[in-house]
């Protein structure tokens, strides 16, 4: 099978975000990056299902040379072929999604995984949008998935409970937590990724239909205090404004 | 400094990789495996499907080729998880497959040494009860006997080497006396299950407790000559060898361990509130995470610095004694502070804070206590030299 797994690059869950200058990025500094957690699940279903009926697993991904990193990852989780389209600065989904689907046309994948959304901007439309481009079926929250007969039998978790869905290959699947267990890279494949090539390409230039105007942190809400109604907690009240408030 | 400093990226990834694992695989069952003294059979298997168990053995043994500084970043990894496993892996990896590895000829390292990726693990018998410090004392005898040589005698604290999955041991033994009259000492490839020699696992130890600490006894245990280690004599040199690359791996679970108990104290020390302020806000607490995050800058690029040395194939006798002392002590230190920041809950088994405390203590104990760290460095300075 040609598997396609579509990976995205986003700031490590434990990382505190802080809005960048411009205020409409992030500020990237000190940032530790990491493969979207529900990315992961795309690839180690892609190589099980490799394992299984042989094949290629394909990694791709729309980012910055930094990206290579997660490519680097994904080889060492032992993916076929890692490929990064280039594109300097942030772009919306749809100019990703453009990228994605030029590039799944030429090689022409039998099944593509993504994650249910990117944990950094979640706005969800990716396996939509690559899939209206490509003109095949999408099933979105996956979290069990069989192949047989060129078929694609899936389990999707929807409100209180399960959906089963039929789709035919190709198809996407957007994958859910426990779709599987994604595997740790083993010690010998991530001395070896260094060694496999990354298939670097520039991105097609597309419109972006979507333009950040602003970021936002949600200012901490702090409780009120009360400090007491007498005469005497004027004292205390005056010196909290200037040793912890530091207003006066 | 960056904690990427120095380092390549794959060295970087696989200190991901570790650090995902031990907090995903081992921190979830750590408290309790410690709390039951149970070794755990299970993660040991799946550190072997990763590679742990065979870090610096090369491709064709199965190894993941590793060089000493991802070596030690992997064992720092798990000791800032947890000691017991970092003490598993640790010991396999620089005391079981080391000497085999280093010292063994062609036939018994194809076959040994293939196993440990598998998941089996090899113990290094050394201490005795009368030989500790003084390992040049060893009672254990090997007499020879045609193509035999009988053991007789007795090893104390030997870690892995009675678990359901240890293959066997490489066991020091006297073998003559040489013409100065000291003993003339060599080492032996013992299997488990080799009639006459029985291990019985340590019980009720203060740390490590998730790891596994063994006597073993040898009563006329008969083991062929084509399972001597190197040649006859070459123990006390295989044994010195064998410990001064040990000693990186000690120094890294100190490391680790004030890795961990660092981040422990200060996670703690920013929610805990007394007089209305977090107590990492007092200088009291605030004074005690600098000292040790000064220690934990120094001790990494302490360390780090020596393994590139061992990896250029240098000497580092005196070297790895600073490391391992300065790292066990900073590690004695950090844990005794984070402690003291929980205040009572840091007594209660609830807490990690505990558990880093007792694990650290070995480490100024394993592998050459800290005073022969400093006999090790004072006689490389030529102390005794007048």
């Amino acid at each position: 099978m040609n598997i396609l797994v579509c990976i995205s690059r986003v700031p490590d869950t434990a990382t505190r975000i802080l809005v960048g200058p411009d205020g409409k990025t992030i500020d990237t500094q000190g940032i530790k990056y990491v493969i979207s957690p529900y990315d992961e699940y795309g690839i180690e279903e892609g190589l099980r299902l490799k394992e299984k009926n042989g094949g290629t697993v394909t990694a791709v991904t729309v980012g910055s040379e930094g990206s290579t990193d997660i490519l680097r990852t994904a080889l060492a989780m032992c993916v076929d072929k890692a490929v990064l389209i280039k594109a300097d600065t942030h772009k919306d989904s749809y100019f990703v999604a453009k990228n994605l689907a030029e590039y799944a046309k030429e090689i022409n994948p039998d099944i593509i995984f993504m994650g249910r959304q990117s944990v950094d901007y979640d706005s969800l439309q990716m396996p939509s949008m690559v899939s209206e481009f490509l003109g095949i079926p999408s099933v979105s929250v996956v979290s069990k998935l069989t192949i047989a007969d060129g078929k694609a039998t899936a389990e999707r978790d929807v409100e209180g409970g399960k959906e089963i869905v039929e789709a035919s290959l190709p198809c996407i699947i957007s994958c859910q937590k426990g779709l599987n267990e994604p595997r740790y890279p083993k010690l010998p494949d991530i001395m070896k990724a260094k060694s496999k090539p990354i298939e670097t390409r520039e991105a097609i230039q597309t419109d972006e239909k979507v333009t950040v105007l602003g970021m936002s942190i949600p200012l901490k809400q702090r409780a009120g205090r009360i400090l007491g109604d007498g005469d005497g907690d004027i004292d205390e009240l005056v010196r909290l404004l200037h040793e912890e408030a530091k207003i006066i | 400094m960056d904690i990427n400093r120095n380092f390549t990226g794959e060295q970087i990834l696989l200190r991901d990789t570790i650090r995902k694992f031990a907090e995903e695989v081992i921190k979830p069952k750590a408290r309790e495996l410690d709390e039951k003294e149970e070794f755990s059979v299970e993660i040991t298997k799946q550190m072997a499907e990763i590679g742990l168990l065979a870090c610096f053995l090369p491709d064709k043994y199965n190894g993941c080729g590793l060089d000493y500084v991802s070596y030690i970043m992997v064992v720092e990894e798990l000791a800032r998880v947890d000691g017991s496993h970092a003490a598993t892996i640790a010991a396999h990896n620089s005391l079981g497959a080391g000497p085999l590895y280093y010292y063994g000829n062609e036939e018994q390292k194809k076959k040994y040494l293939p196993k440990f990726a598998d998941g089996y693990l090899w113990g290094f018998g050394l201490t005795e009860p009368e030989a500790g410090s003084d390992a040049g004392n060893t009672q254990t005898t090997a007499v020879q006997d045609g193509d035999y040589w009988v053991l007789n005698g007795a090893k104390i604290f030997i870690t892995n080497a009675s678990t359901d999955i240890t293959l066997g041991s490489t066991v020091l033994a006297c073998t003559g006396t040489k013409p100065g009259g000291k003993k003339e000492l060599s080492c032996f490839i013992v299997e488990n299950g080799t009639p006459g020699f029985t291990t019985k696992a340590m019980k009720n130890k203060l740390m490590w407790r998730a790891s596994n600490t063994s006597e073993l006894y040898f009563e006329d245990c008969r083991v062929h000559k084509d399972n001597m280690l190197g040649k006859r004599g070459d123990g006390f040199h295989q044994m010195l060898g064998t410990l001064d690359n040990g000693r990186l791996s000690i120094a890294a679970m100190g490391l680790g361990n004030a890795q961990g108990a660092f981040e422990t104290a200060l996670n703690y020390a920013k929610t805990r509130k007394q007089f209305g302020k977090p107590i990492s806000t007092y200088q009291a607490t605030a004074f005690k995470l600098a000292d040790i995050d000064m220690g934990l800058e120094m001790a990494r690029n302490y360390l780090y610095e020596v393994c590139r040395m061992l990896d250029r194939n240098e000497n580092i006798t005196k070297e790895g004694a600073i490391a391992k002392l300065y790292c066990s002590e900073l590690a004695h230190m950090a844990s005794n502070h984070c402690v003291q920041i929980h205040g009572g809950y840091g007594l209660m088994k609830e807490y990690d804070a505990e558990r880093f405390y007792r694990d650290q203590k070995l480490l100024e104990i394993g592998e050459g206590t800290s005073e022969i760290q400093r006999l090790v460095i004072s006689r490389m300075i030529g102390c005794f030299d007048v």
